[in-house]
């Protein structure tokens, strides 16, 4: 039986309010090592606001959220990049940088940490073989389809080996065959230990997958 | 990682030459005018000190002092504080001089007589009245002793050099502080323009979570190497119109008596170092604003 404390992620409480509206309304989650999660509901139930609070990219309104004992509320515009290396996202519009090509939109993340150019040389490329772009490598994200940047996104968001993976509709513009591929990718990492999250209203990818899930509507969670 | 950002900064040159360029040649011009005005302080201040070393007050009698009265008046002049030396150059010896000094003309003097020049001493002074307000003071002690008619030591011509070279001086420190600002401003609004057209990835950096000193560092990079270029290009700009006009100064007759030099290589540095820092500034000027955001 788990208990609170072998949370890897805990929400407690949570609102975040636009103005009057409540985007997410009370929210609490206990979300454990290891787990794959998704995060389901029609559009504007929250889905997307609720990763953007784990990833500092809005700030609460409300609650308390910890995320490896790290509590989001206290944590200092310095400290956000330590909470983001423990991080692997994958944004619905893949946030590519569209000046670098598919080698250098992977490296950054092992730049920043500082490692060794041989290191970062092995890693890309191995993490480019497993997601199958590493053809592609020195492509610009504008040359590649939706189905190759959403590879390239995850090969970024895996990278640096983060102990958490957020995933907002990453099979969403996507054909069958190149959400069958990103899925796979999904799994293998939630395989090698990682805590997989992904926000999604894709009925058919949830019921293909074994995982919790988590239906929010309105800002609220309704099933569990 | 030195290496890397180091890269980072080159490639940003390159990617945004015509920005860059437009950058570097208004640091050079802002260097090329502010180091012209130190080239010139220099040398007058060094043509000023070597005129000065050799200035010389002349105390001319009137014509009914006697012997005797010049023995006193010399005694009393060497009495004056400032005073080294006080030679006695009599009216004959004046005109010999004078002659030698005219060379093929001096056929015009033979005509003079009588001899027209007065009797004088040549007052030389001690090192520490060499300056423009101990000469004047030292001979408006020398006008009230007996016997003397008038003190002469260039005072006007000494006087106004000084004047100008002041006048200059302060236009430069004010053509030195505007241009500073204005470079600082364009270097600012270079990085500011590069950051609005990389906005996306630095949002982007900061959410696989780079640090803000990651992403800062190129910039700062790039602002020193746009210093140092336009320092450097600056620099050469001065020294080629300095070896241009020292060239056609030399041809000439006032080579003799002034002896040009381009700044010390320290000042050059130093210049060059300022330049490197004022790019560096302007980037802390615009990353501090924009990455609050």
């Amino acid at each position: 039986m788990k208990c609170h404390d072998d949370a890897l992620i805990r929400l407690f409480h949570v609102y975040k309010r636009y103005g009057a509206k409540n985007a997410l309304f009370d929210i609490s989650l206990d979300i454990f090592k290891n787990e794959f999660l998704f995060l389901t509901g029609p559009s504007g139930a929250g889905k997307s606001t609720l990763l953007k609070l784990l990833y500092l990219g809005e700030s609460l309104s409300e609650g308390q959220i910890l995320i490896d004992r790290m509590n989001l509320a206290r944590v200092s515009r310095k400290r956000a990049p330590e909470l983001r290396r423990k991080l692997g996202i994958i944004f619905q519009d893949y946030k590519l940088i569209p000046t670098k090509t598919v080698y250098e939109n992977v490296s950054l993340v092992l730049e920043a940490r500082g490692m060794s150019h041989k290191f970062i040389q092995k890693k890309v490329h191995s993490v480019l073989r497993t997601v199958g772009m590493e053809k592609r490598k020195k492509s610009f994200p504008p040359g590649l389809s939706g189905g190759e940047q959403q590879k390239v996104a995850v090969a970024r968001a895996v990278v640096g080996e983060p102990k958490i993976i957020l995933a907002d509709e990453p099979t969403g513009s996507l054909d069958a065959d190149s959400a069958g591929t990103i899925f796979d990718l999904l799994t293998n990492i939630h395989t090698r230990g990682a805590t997989v999250l992904v926000a999604t209203h894709d009925a058919e990818l949830i019921r293909s997958a074994k995982g919790r899930v988590i239906q929010l509507k309105e800002g609220k969670v309704v099933a569990e | 990682m030195k290496s890397l950002l180091f890269k980072r900064a080159l490639q940003d040159i390159l990617n945004n030459r015509f920005l860059n360029t437009v950058t570097v040649i208004t640091i050079a011009l802002s260097v090329l005018i502010v180091s012209s005005f130190a080239l010139f302080f220099t040398n007058a201040n060094e043509l000023l000190d070597t005129w000065k070393k050799g200035i010389r007050a002349l105390v001319y009698l009137n014509p009914e002092t006697t012997d005797a009265n010049r023995l006193d008046l010399k005694y009393n002049i060497q009495k004056l504080n400032g005073v080294s030396e006080a030679r006695f150059i009599s009216r004959k010896e004046a005109l010999a001089q004078m002659k030698v000094q005219m060379g093929r003309q001096s056929s015009l003097l033979e005509s003079l007589k009588p001899n027209p020049l007065p009797d004088a001493f040549e007052v030389r002074l001690s090192p520490d009245s060499q300056t423009m307000a101990a000469i004047e003071k030292l001979s408006k002690a020398i006008e009230l002793l007996p016997h003397v008619d008038e003190v002469e030591y260039g005072r006007q011509w000494i006087g106004k050099f000084t004047n100008i070279i002041n006048m200059f001086r302060f236009v430069g420190y004010a053509m030195g502080g505007l241009f500073l600002v204005a470079t600082l401003f364009i270097v600012a609004n270079t990085v500011r323009l590069l950051l609005y057209s990389r906005q996306e990835e630095i949002v982007i950096m900061r959410l696989v979570g780079t640090t803000d000193r990651f992403i800062k560092m190129p910039f700062y990079i790039q602002g020193v190497i746009l210093g140092a270029l336009g320092g450097i290009i600056g620099m050469s700009g001065l020294y080629f119109a300095f070896w241009f006009v020292s060239e056609k100064f030399h041809r000439g007759l006032s080579a003799e008596l002034l002896d040009i030099h381009f700044l010390p290589l320290d000042v050059t540095a130093g210049i060059i170092v300022g330049s490197m820092i004022i790019g560096w500034i302007g980037c802390y000027l615009s990353l501090k604003q924009f990455l609050k955001a």
